[in-house]
C-alpha cells in the first residue's frame, strides 16, 4: 500500500483569487443596485465600475459535462469566472449591458433558465433524498425537478409580490429548511420495529434518549433485548430510525406530504418566522408529485393575487389572517393545525381580535 | 463505454420538462462508467417501491476523523449480493468552497478532472451546509480523490458532532448592504477551529453563519448556532440623486405604499420640505421639490426593508458593526429554534475586533463542548439551562436587547437583586 499523505489542513481558501476582478477591485465599495430585468442584476461601485450578474437555474446534482459546459461558457462571456447562491443558482458577472443578451441567449439555447431575481421564485432548496441519504422517505432531485418544470415561468419572470423561497425536505428532520413554501415529508405510522436486529445494530439508551415525547423503552421482545414504542404516545416523528434503522419509519403508503407556509430569515419588516403548517396527507407520488404541484401552485396563485407589493408570504397573511388565508386557498383548517407542542399557547387567539 | 444501462421509466420520465433535469446528466455520466449506471438501477428502484436503500458507515481519509459520508448499498439480492455492485459504494467527499462560492473556470476544470478520474462523474453544488459534495466514490478512491483535492488547496469539510462547514452571503464582493467583511470572519473563525471540524468530539454538530446584513441571505438566523449578522449604529446614509430617481420612477403611491407604510416600527414620515424636524438621530433626504422623507434612527430596527426597495436612495450607516445571535437550529429534538440576541452589536473593523470575534466563537465552542448533552444542540442547551447561565459561562453582559419583553411571571428568586443593579450600574460607568 502507498504511503498516505497527511492532510495539508488548510481550512477555507482565500475566495480573492477564485473572485470575479471587478469583484475584487470593488471589494467593500458598492453603492447602488437595480434590478433591470428578470434574472438581471446591476450593481455599481463607488469608482464608477459596473457590473451586470445573470442568474440562472441548474440540477444542482451537477455532471461533468455540465460543469465543464459551465466553464466553457464563462470562458466566453463572463471573463472565466461564476459564483453560486445558497440556492444552487448560478451567477455570471458581465462588465458591459451589451455582453448580457447574448450570454442570457446562450445560456437559454443549452436549457439554463436565466431567471430567480428579485420578486420570483427561486430555486428550491433541498437535501439528497433518495439519492444519497441514509433516511429519506421521498427524492429530493426528482421532486425539486418536477416542481420547477411547474413553476418555471414564475422563474423567469419575477412577477411575485415579493421574493418567495420554497425548500423540500425528504422527512421532518427539514434539512430543506424554512421557507414561505416549505415541502416536508410527515409521517403517519409508528415505527415497525425489526425486533431481530436491534439489540446488534443500536445503541439502545441514546435511541430511547432521541425520542421527543419519551415513548420509546428498552424491553425484551421473543426473548431479545429491544426497543418497543408506546404507540399511544408516538408522533412518528422519525427521530429513533437515524440511531436505530431497525426503527423503520418510512413507508411507502403512510409516509404523506405536508406543505406548510410564511417561513422567512428575512429581517425585512417582520422579525424572522418560523413556516407553519397548511396542508398534509398528500401522497408521495414519484415520479411527478402532481398533488404536491396542484397545492403549491394553488397557495401561490391565490398569494400572487392578494398580496401587495413587497409582502412576503407571512406579511400577506399576517394582514389578511390565518383564517382567511384558508379561506382563499380552499385548504380544509383541521384539528391539526392547532399546536399542541412545548410553547404552544402563545400561538393560540389570546384577544376579540377577529376578521368577519 | 460502460455497461447498458438498467430500464428506467420513472426516472425517463424526470427528463422532460423546461428545468434542467438531473437525469439527464446522470444517464450522461452513465455513458462512461458502470457506477453511476448502477446508481441509476439503485435510484430508479427507490422510486418504485418509495423506500430508501443506503446505509452510513466508516470511511475516511488518513488524518481525519469526519467529512466524508460513507453509502453502502443495502439493496441486496437473497443472497446478501448488492443488486447494483458497481455502486455498492457511493460515498460523499464534503469540500468546503471559498466564501461566497466564487470560482475561476481553470478550479471547477481541475474539480470536474479529479471526480472524472476517480469518482461518479456527480458533484452536488452544493450542499445545504454550503458543502462542494464530490458525490459517489468507491472505498478505495476515497484516499487518492481526496489527496489530489487537497493538493488544489482544498480543505475538507464538517459531518457528524463537529464544527460544520460554514456559509457567507456575497458581502462585500458586490452588495452594497454589507456591513462588514463576512469572508475574513468566515475564515478567522473556521481556520482557527479546523481541529473540531476534522476530529469530531463535540455533543452534536456546531454551525457559524455569516450575513452582511439582517436580510440574512444565508439564513443564519435558523440555521446556525452562532449567527454574524452585519447592522449599523449611527444614522441611515442617504443620497438625495437616488432618492429622486426613485420617486421619479414610481411616484407618491409607491413611496407611501411600499416604503412608509411598511416601516414596521413607524419610524418613516413624509413631510413637507417646510415641517421637517431636525435632530442628531433624524435621517433626511428629499423625494422632490416639495417632500421630504425622514427617518428617526432610534425608533429604527434595521429591519432593511426601506433599503430594500430604494436602493442607493438609503444605505447603512457609517458606525457599522454585527449582532450576534445563538441557538438556531431545525426541529430535532424540541422543535426549531431561532437563534436570539447575546451580542447586540460589536465593531467588526479592526484586527483586534475580529480576534475578538474569534474568542468569542471559540469561547461558545468550549462552553458547548462542556455543556451540551449528547445530541444536544445549543439551541436545546440554552433552553434547559435558561439564557441567563448560558450569557454568565460566557461572560456576557446580560442586554434589554436580548428579550423582546420582560419576565411576565413571578417565579425566579430575586434575593440577590441590589447586588445585580449594582453590577449594572458599575458596567454603565464604566462604558
Amino acid at each position: 500500500m502507498a504511503e498516505l499523505r497527511a492532510p495539508d489542513e488548510c481550512g477555507v481558501p482565500d475566495a480573492a483569487p477564485f473572485m470575479h476582478p471587478t469583484l475584487l477591485k470593488n471589494y467593500g465599495k458598492w453603492v447602488f443596485h437595480s434590478h433591470p430585468k428578470p434574472g438581471v442584476l446591476y450593481h455599481r461601485a463607488e469608482s464608477g465600475d459596473e457590473v451586470w450578474t445573470v442568474k440562472f437555474g441548474t440540477a444542482r446534482q451537477l455532471d461533468l459535462y455540465t460543469i465543464r459546459l459551465l466553464c466553457d461558457l464563462a470562458d466566453k462571456h463572463a471573463d472565466g469566472h461564476m459564483r453560486f447562491t445558497a440556492r444552487s443558482n448560478v451567477e455570471f458577472m458581465v462588465t458591459s449591458e451589451s455582453k448580457v443578451d447574448p450570454l442570457i441567449k446562450e445560456l437559454n439555447s443549452h436549457g439554463f433558465p436565466v431567471g430567480g431575481t428579485a420578486n420570483s421564485v427561486s430555486m428550491i432548496a433541498h437535501t439528497q433524498g433518495f439519492l444519497h441519504c441514509d433516511i429519506p422517505a421521498t427524492d429530493a432531485s426528482g421532486v425539486v425537478k418536477a416542481l420547477m418544470d411547474e413553476l418555471h415561468d414564475e422563474f423567469i419572470k419575477c412577477e411575485m409580490p415579493n421574493r418567495v423561497k420554497l425548500s423540500t425536505s425528504c422527512c421532518e428532520i427539514n434539512c430543506g429548511g424554512q421557507a414561505d413554501i416549505a415541502i416536508i415529508m410527515q409521517h403517519t405510522k409508528p415505527p415497525r420495529i425489526n425486533h431481530d436486529l436491534v439489540a446488534n445494530v443500536c445503541e439502545r439508551p441514546s435511541v430511547v434518549a432521541r425520542c421527543p415525547v419519551a415513548a420509546i423503552r428498552p424491553a425484551l421482545v421473543n426473548g431479545k433485548p429491544s426497543l418497543e414504542v408506546d404507540e399511544k404516545k408516538c408522533i412518528c416523528c422519525g427521530a429513533c430510525f437515524p440511531p436505530c434503522p431497525p426503527m423503520q419509519i418510512n413507508d411507502p403508503e403512510n409516509s404523506k406530504v405536508a406543505i406548510w407556509v410564511g417561513g422567512k430569515n428575512s429581517n425585512a419588516r417582520s422579525k424572522p418566522t418560523f413556516h407553519k403548517l397548511v396542508a398534509a396527507g398528500l401522497p408521495n407520488n414519484a415520479p411527478r408529485w402532481p398533488e404536491v404541484a396542484a397545492v403549491v401552485k394553488k397557495i401561490l396563485a391565490v398569494y400572487k393575487a392578494d398580496a401587495q407589493p413587497w409582502e412576503r408570504m407571512n406579511d400577506w397573511i399576517e394582514r389578511i389572517g390565518w383564517p382567511r388565508f384558508f379561506e382563499k386557498t380552499g385548504l380544509p383548517f383541521t384539528k391539526f393545525h392547532i399546536d399542541d407542542w412545548r410553547g404552544s399557547r402563545t400561538t393560540l387567539n389570546a384577544s376579540t381580535h377577529i376578521r368577519f | 463505454m460502460a455497461k447498458k444501462l438498467h430500464d428506467t421509466p420513472n426516472l425517463d420520465q424526470l427528463e422532460s420538462g423546461p428545468w434542467p433535469s438531473f437525469v439527464t446528466g446522470l444517464k450522461r455520466e452513465a455513458q462512461k462508467r458502470d457506477i453511476m449506471v448502477d446508481l441509476l438501477g439503485q435510484l430508479e428502484t427507490s422510486y418504485k417501491t418509495k423506500k430508501g436503500y443506503w446505509k452510513g458507515g466508516t470511511v475516511g481519509v488518513f488524518g481525519y476523523g469526519g467529512g466524508v459520508i460513507p453509502r453502502f448499498t443495502e439493496l441486496k439480492d437473497e443472497n446478501e449480493n448488492p443488486v447494483f455492485p458497481d455502486a455498492a459504494e457511493f460515498h460523499t467527499l464534503r469540500i468546503m468552497p471559498p466564501p461566497g462560492m466564487h470560482y475561476d473556470t481553470a478550479t471547477l476544470r481541475k474539480f470536474a478532472d479529479i471526480w472524472d478520474k476517480y469518482g461518479s462523474g456527480l458533484i452536488g453544488l452544493h450542499g445545504q451546509s454550503g458543502d462542494i459534495m464530490l458525490q459517489g466514490c468507491s472505498t478505495a478512491n476515497v484516499q487518492p480523490a481526496w489527496e489530489e483535492v487537497n493538493a488544489m488547496g482544498f480543505d475538507m469539510g464538517g459531518a457528524g458532532p463537529a464544527l460544520r462547514t460554514s456559509m457567507s452571503c456575497v458581502g462585500q464582493a458586490r452588495c452594497e448592504m454589507s456591513c462588514f467583511d463576512e469572508a475574513k470572519a468566515l475564515r478567522t473563525i473556521i481556520n482557527a477551529n479546523v481541529d473540531d471540524m476534522h476530529r469530531p468530539a463535540l455533543p452534536y454538530k456546531f454551525k457559524f453563519k455569516f450575513s452582511g446584513c439582517p436580510n440574512d441571505c444565508v439564513n443564519s438566523i435558523q440555521r446556525s448556532d452562532m449567527a454574524t449578522i452585519g447592522t449599523w449604529r449611527d444614522n441611515i446614509q442617504v443620497n438625495e440623486q437616488y432618492a429622486r430617481d426613485y420617486m421619479k420612477g414610481h411616484g407618491m403611491d409607491k413611496l407611501v405604499n411600499d416604503v412608509i407604510s411598511k416601516c414596521p416600527t413607524r419610524a418613516i414620515t413624509l413631510r413637507n420640505k417646510a415641517d421637517a424636524v431636525s435632530g442628531d438621530s433624524v435621517s433626511t433626504v428629499a423625494v422632490d421639490d416639495q417632500h421630504v422623507m425622514q427617518i428617526e434612527n432610534h425608533d429604527c430596527v434595521r429591519c432593511m426593508h426601506c433599503l430594500n426597495v430604494m436602493p442607493g436612495a438609503l444605505l447603512p450607516g457609517k458606525d457599522k458593526g454585527v449582532t450576534i445571535l445563538v441557538g438556531g437550529k431545525s426541529v430535532l429534538k424540541i422543535g426549531a429554534t431561532m437563534g436570539t440576541v447575546v451580542v447586540p452589536f460589536m465593531k467588526l473593523q479592526s484586527d483586534e475586533d475580529f480576534e475578538q470575534l474569534n474568542e468569542l466563537s471559540r469561547n461558545m465552542i468550549d462552553f458547548f463542548a462542556e455543556n451540551a448533552l449528547e445530541h444536544e444542540r445549543t439551541g436545546e442547551m440554552i433552553e434547559r439551562i435558561g439564557l441567563v447561565n448560558f450569557l454568565e459561562g460566557l461572560d456576557l453582559p446580560v442586554d434589554a436587547n436580548m428579550v423582546n419583553h420582560p419576565r411576565a411571571n413571578p417565579y425566579v428568586r430575586m434575593d440577590e437583586w441590589d447586588e445585580e443593579v449594582e453590577k449594572v450600574n458599575e458596567r454603565k460607568a464604566a462604558a
